[in-house]
């Protein structure tokens, strides 16, 4: 028990969480209380994240179940921050549905809490048990807005959806656990016996299940009506946050166990990149609704993840975590604008009403511009790095059908961001919009512009911090 | 290491931008705005001009080399040029300034905007000419899409939208490939920069493949029959501005990218692929001719030369004759002034008629001869008429095509003729014949602004189609020790 300061992040968190639902429960009104006191409790957490993880190189904790490595400390920083500005950003939105209540900092705290167990888990069980948490949190938060058809049936449809896919992935660890002995992640590895065939079929159940969860085509059906349906807030939450902790699971659960088994998941984890890369670019097309296009776009972004996975080196691996991470600042101000399209209290979500937005809010339509721009991988901007750190490690490997599949879709995606930027500039003006929004929106918004719109100042940076990985 | 020269010409119009970015817009007549951006684009030309001055034309080493360490152990922010990229720069930083003062006449609102989007786009373009990194290249090579999409589409004419979108998509299409092939070159030899790649050269097996991607980028941007057809879309319902930007100095990106990266790192694949560009360039020069004849839109008929034009720059590059290449790139200059100056003629009587129509002009040299004059000066240098810049650059083409293979320079000869016929056909239609027209009477001649540019650009297609000395000078050594290094490598295969 000497290790115990390495999860002090996740104790802090389910401690506070379990205080702040007695807060609230007890104490009438407390809603904005609640509030305030999860952004600390999260600005805590980075904190104690930073102190007594960064600089952990690899530590196996609790009977070899729990890991803490560069990744994990690294995507649980994202997390965390990623989690504080959605909830910054998500209070003005929430008040303007009157749906600010007690519950939804508390949900996204323990979802939080969900994701950092299935980040550091080395054991199926503990994987397992993260994503459960992660997922009865999001199945709330999707029908949050529950006076609203659409946000209930999106809760509804994910719940059922989610279900499913969790039963296939159980179904994957009994077959795993049951042909090598154990749910422990580094046991499996050590006694792996490649010619057993059910143990590939535990793989992909495994990975189908995943899939699910990260909405990779041909297991994405869920995702465009859930971030439809979904208050604006959570959407932006589910863009973000789930899919770095799924992501990171994806590639703990294919590098430790299984990389000796590269022949037989590498093929599947190419089709699943290949087919999101293209349908995601194809299927955005003819979106209206800026909340299905992003899912839409979001799918084709998770392809190029995938991609980097597919490798099967450690470049591929830093390249997909730099993906993930860029495109979560370029998701977090695209959501930020989103946020600010609001007039006489109503939140506007059509493609259409961006048009002629330069006319009226000019800065707003730059940092828009840029975003898709970016969104879209052209350079200089961050979106391109990613997409570039991404096609080298592909290259390396001399998968060029991939690089060139990928690559050709870029094109095509880049149609769709043309799309808006057109209606965002070449259109005629309507309406303007309210000006007045709160200081975290501005704040979230500018800062995430500018990363995106510098990176290419310093573009070793995060390199630096990335290749501490080192799964392989 | 010394003041870098190179760095503040490639910065200076983007600092130039941040001040207009903080000027107000007033009904689109931003006097500051338009100082400000002359101001800079000006400062720009002179440090270029000095850049000439200092610029040592015996050797065909890169000069000004500035190299930083920008992602550590991959990729070096390097820039630097040598004779044969350092006329394109100049090139730049004439005809910029130039477009802002023709803005006057043809930007009507948001001017502001305007000027940044050309300010940026100036910044990108002398990137990409002394970019010696070939990911630096290509950061600057596709960055120019942003500002010249935003042209095209805000500033446009009434199709503005369709030609944006397939500028944009043609030109990104195009250059996707290069990117593979980029980061393929980085895993073959373990470094992109040029001068490197220069030494090491790559292995003859790659080498097909890599210069397949780089013409496939190369071939859309220059452009290249069969796929130009985005140029005429985009010249048409570009501003002038937009225009002359797009036929001054994009297309010469292609250019200079096909004697910098194929020819260079590619000899080889080069020699192997000279049938396939002669083909395509005659094709071009021939054809495209012929659809030029039957244009009945000003600007789309000078689109369409261009690509004849550019199809004898093309074929001139690979005859990988001294000539050839020397006249290639006094061809790209020259273009570059005339196409330059034709756009602004066509944007002068589009200002005053609001039609490209040939039909609804003709017989406007006894209302506006001055114009007239002009006119038919560049109308000459675009046929190549001896003492324009034009005939030196097609002479020498030809010259080269002549020693390389016979055949394909006689078929390209027709095109001098055609182009005469196209252009004088033109210029005969437009300013001379019966006045039918009523309303071309109201016609004013050329006001200062529009005088100014025109003669600007005149002066220097006379000057060096009377005495290109300077240009032979700067160029020559580089040219010939590429082709040497070209010819060992041939030898050694």
């Amino acid at each position: 028990m000497d290790n115990l300061n390495l999860i002090l992040p996740e104790i802090f968190i389910s401690l506070s969480v379990m205080f702040l639902l007695i807060l609230g429960v007890f104490k009438k009104n407390s809603s904005q209380l609640t509030f305030n006191l999860s952004l600390f409790t999260i600005l805590i957490v980075i904190i104690i994240t930073i102190n007594e993880t960064y600089s952990i190189n690899r530590v196996i904790l609790f009977n070899e179940s729990v890991v803490i490595d560069p990744m994990a400390s690294l995507m649980k920083i994202i997390t965390l921050t990623g989690g504080f500005l959605v909830l910054v950003i998500s209070s003005s939105y929430l008040k303007a549905f009157k749906i600010f209540k007690i519950e939804y900092p508390i949900l996204i705290l323990s979802s939080i809490l969900g994701m950092m167990i299935m980040i550091s888990s080395n054991d199926l069980m503990v994987f397992y048990m993260g994503l459960e948490l992660q997922s009865l949190a999001l199945y709330v938060l999707a029908s949050f807005n529950r006076d609203q058809l659409k946000s209930s049936e999106a809760g509804l449809k994910y719940f059922v959806l989610s279900a499913l896919s969790s039963g296939l992935l159980l179904y994957g660890c009994s077959l795993i656990y049951g042909f090598s002995g154990s749910t422990n992640f580094d046991v499996i590895a050590n006694q792996l016996n490649s010619n057993e065939y059910a143990l590939t079929f535990g793989i992909v159940f495994i990975l189908v299940g995943l899939a699910f969860k990260i909405s990779a085509v041909p297991f994405h059906m869920w995702a465009p009506d859930v971030y439809e349906g979904s208050p604006t807030s959570v959407t932006l939450f589910f863009t973000m946050l789930p899919k770095i902790a799924a992501l990171t699971v994806f590639i703990r659960f294919l590098y430790v166990p299984f990389l000796n088994l590269i022949d037989q998941w590498q093929m599947i984890i190419i089709f699943l990149s290949i087919a999101s890369m293209i349908f995601g670019a194809i299927a955005a097309i003819g979106q209206t609704n800026i909340k299905r296009l992003i899912a839409y776009s979001s799918i084709g972004h998770i392809g190029y993840t995938l991609a980097g996975i597919a490798t099967g080196s450690n470049d591929g691996i830093q390249s997909s975590i730099i993906y993930i991470s860029i495109y979560v600042v370029m998701n977090l101000a695209l959501f930020s604008c989103l946020l600010m399209l609001k007039r006489n209290e109503q939140y506007y979500e059509d493609i259409n009403d961006l048009s002629g937005l330069s006319k009226n809010h000019p800065l707003l339509s730059l940092c828009l511009l840029i975003i898709l721009f970016s969104l879209a991988g052209i350079p200089p901007l961050a979106g391109f790095f990613a997409k570039f750190y991404v096609f080298k490690a592909v290259i390396e490997q001399s998968m060029y059908f991939l690089a060139i599949v990928g690559l050709l879709s870029t094109v095509i995606a880049a149609f769709y961001y043309l799309r808006i930027i057109k209606i965002i500039y070449f259109d005629k003006e309507k309406e303007r919009y309210d000006t007045d929004h709160g200081v975290w929106l501005k704040f979230s918004l500018t800062f995430s512009t500018i990363l995106i719109l510098l990176y290419f100042i310093f573009p070793g940076q995060l390199i630096e911090v990335v290749s501490r990985i080192n799964i392989i | 290491m010394n003041f870098p020269i190179l760095s503040s010409l490639i910065l200076l119009p983007i600092v130039g931008s941040l001040f207009l970015f903080f000027t107000k817009d007033k009904d689109g007549n931003n006097l500051t705005a338009k100082y400000v951006a002359l101001f800079t684009t000006i400062l720009n030309f002179l440090i270029s001009i000095y850049l000439w001055l200092l610029f040592d034309p015996t050797t065909s080493a890169f000069q000004f080399v500035e190299e930083r360490i920008w992602i550590k152990d991959f990729i070096n922010y390097k820039v630097g040029v040598d004779g044969i990229s350092i006329l394109f720069i100049l090139l730049t930083t004439f005809i910029t300034p130039l477009c802002i003062i023709s803005v006057n006449n043809t930007v009507k609102n948001r001017l502001r905007d305007f000027l940044i989007a050309i300010l940026i786009m100036e910044s990108f373009m002398i990137g990409v000419f002394c970019a010696l990194d070939l990911i630096v290249f290509y950061l600057f090579f596709e960055a120019g899409l942003i500002p010249m999409f935003l042209i095209i589409g805000i500033w446009g004419g009434p199709k503005r939208v369709y030609s944006a979108f397939k500028f944009f998509l043609y030109t990104l299409l195009g250059s996707v490939l290069m990117l593979v092939a980029i980061i393929s070159i980085y895993w073959i030899s373990g470094t992109t920069d040029v001068i490197k790649l220069y030494e090491l050269g790559i292995d003859a097996k790659y080498q097909n493949l890599l210069w397949l991607a780089f013409f496939s980028s190369f071939a859309v941007k220059t452009p290249m029959w069969p796929v130009h057809t985005w140029l005429p879309d985009a010249h048409v319902e570009a501003p002038t501005a937009g225009s002359v930007l797009l036929a001054a100095i994009l297309l010469k990106m292609a250019g200079y990218g096909f004697i910098r990266f194929s020819l260079g790192l590619f000899p080889i694949a080069s020699d192997f692929f000279t049938p396939l560009i002669y083909t395509l360039s005659v094709i071009a020069i021939i054809f495209t001719s012929f659809i030029a004849l039957m244009q009945e839109d000003m600007k789309k008929l000078i689109a369409y030369s261009s690509v004849a034009h550019m199809g004898f720059v093309t074929l001139g590059i690979f005859t990988l004759q001294q000539q050839g290449i020397e006249g290639s790139i006094i061809q790209m200059l020259s273009h570059g002034l005339v196409s330059a100056a034709l756009f602004l003629c066509v944007g002068v009587v589009y200002d005053r008629m609001h039609s490209r129509l040939i039909k609804s002009y003709g017989g406007i040299v006894t209302i506006i001869p001055k114009y007239s004059i002009l006119f038919m000066l560049f109308t000459l240098a675009a046929l190549g008429l001896p003492g324009t810049s034009g005939f030196i650059g097609e002479f020498l083409i030809l010259m080269g095509a002549f020693k390389d293979n016979f055949l394909v320079a006689v078929i390209a000869s027709f095109g001098v003729i055609l182009g005469a016929a196209y252009m004088l056909w033109l210029y005969k239609r437009v300013v001379f014949g019966k006045l039918i027209n009523e309303d071309l009477k109201q016609m004013v001649d050329l006001n200062r602004s529009e005088y100014l540019i025109l003669s600007c650009l005149a002066v220097p297609t006379l000057f060096f189609g009377f005495y290109p000395e300077p240009l032979f000078n700067t160029i020559e050594v580089s040219v010939s020790d590429l082709i040497n290094i070209h010819n060992l490598n041939i030898a050694s295969k």
